[in-house]
């Protein structure tokens, strides 16, 4: 396993400056509370082992890596690319031709172009393959981080950290979006697979927590606004950018369910339920995970 | 391999404070891939921060620094300031990206 040193370095030298708070010039930058969702929610008593990775998060939040990711994200929009060799630039994500800005608090939603509810990925899939040309087969095929799926993931990146701040508003007011949103409940309580678990065996309790991660309780607003609000997001353990898409997928996994098809109906209907639970909530996202 | 790094400068009472993002593997040479094989290490070696043609920052980078390696310095400077930051790695593959102070 690989030890990310500078980052732990940070930490424990951070912790020392702490400690010596007496000192009477105390330390910017470790008393500065970076805006941590976790942080924010947490009921841990000071000196928890969980407040610790709290302050631990707070300090490395602000060279969040997914900010590269978003770099090249915000590339490949504004690139001519594809078989039709064209921009991202007339994608509509839910809010217009071309408008991120905030878009993705309002996802997923129903397109009257496709008749589906889509998440942000399944949309941005669409536009690469009406605007620019490319066979979504293909990204549907592949595996996360490769490929055209690696573009999708950056694009992602950039979305997503240009509706930071923006309040979640996900509407069920159309039918499909009303049938996806019941989908996804169904979805998310169906308990199975060899250890007979459920979304709702690890997310459906307040104050839940594995190892040393809170586990957010997406049955309640608070603890779904929490959840849903902080990802995408970049994974410090496998020094990668996870979208929603790619956390579902593992969460199959940890279930020990079949692999779910990428973009399929059903990862959709989960992401919906969890976003019309978070409605009211801040997006925080891109976040930063152990 | 060369993505381009993320440079942000900003002045406070004269000194700068430069955060810079790196994108970079940083393979350590100890791991190995699905066939058994030892994957080669390769990792920045040296960054280096100047503006004009002073230096402001040397550093000499391993193979235990992480992955995406975040970076925070300060110098003495003044709003307006081009920061220039070059990474080299160990293949001698090489990044430069600049920033202005603000």
């Amino acid at each position: 396993m690989r030890q990310h040193w500078t980052r732990g370095a940070l930490f424990v030298s951070s912790l020392f400056v702490l400690q010596a708070c007496t000192t009477p010039e105390p330390p910017k930058k470790a008393a500065a509370p970076a805006p941590a969702p976790q942080a924010a929610a947490s009921t841990a008593p000071a000196g928890a082992p969980t407040a610790e990775i709290e302050k631990y998060r707070a300090m490395i939040a602000d060279g969040n890596p997914s900010d590269l990711y978003e770099m090249a994200g915000e590339e490949l929009w504004k690139k001519a690319m594809g078989p039709k060799n064209a921009t991202l630039e007339k994608c509509d994500l839910g809010l217009g031709p071309g408008v991120v800005k905030g878009v993705y608090a309002v996802l997923p939603k129903y397109f009257k172009d496709t008749n589906k509810v889509q998440d942000l990925e399944s949309r941005i899939v669409t536009c690469m393959e009406r605007l620019q040309g490319f066979d979504a087969k293909e990204i549907i095929a592949g595996n996360f981080g490769q490929g055209k799926r690696k573009d999708v993931e950056a694009v992602v990146a950039y979305v997503v950290a240009n509706s930071k701040g923006s309040t979640i508003n996900v509407s069920v007011k159309h039918p499909k979006e009303k049938e996806m949103y019941e989908l996804g409940k169904k979805s998310f309580f169906y308990q199975a697979g060899p250890m007979d678990f459920s979304c709702a065996s690890c997310h459906a309790d307040p104050g839940k927590r594995i190892r040393l991660q809170d586990l957010p309780d997406l049955t309640q607003q608070k603890g779904a606004a929490l959840g849903w609000g902080a990802w995408p997001a970049y994974r410090v353990s496998s020094g990668t950018f996870w979208t929603m898409q790619y956390r579902l997928n593992d969460c199959y996994r940890q279930q020990r369910f079949p692999e779910p098809i990428y973009i399929s109906d059903d990862t959709i209907a989960v992401s919906m339920y969890m976003a019309v639970m978070a409605n009211g909530g801040k997006m925080a996202a891109p976040g930063l995970k152990r | 391999m060369s993505d381009p790094m993320r440079v942000r400068a900003t002045e406070s009472g004269g000194v700068v404070d430069v955060k810079i993002l790196m994108k970079h593997d940083m393979e350590t040479g100890q791991r190995k891939d699905a066939s058994g094989k030892a994957i080669p290490a390769w990792f920045i070696s040296t960054v280096t921060a100047k503006v004009g043609a002073k230096d402001v920052f040397v550093g000499e980078f391993g193979p235990a620094v992480s992955k995406d390696p975040f970076l925070n310095f300060k110098y003495k400077g003044a709003k307006g300031d081009k920061v220039t930051v070059t990474w080299v790695d160990n293949k001698g593959g090489k990044r430069t990206d600049e920033a202005t102070v603000s």
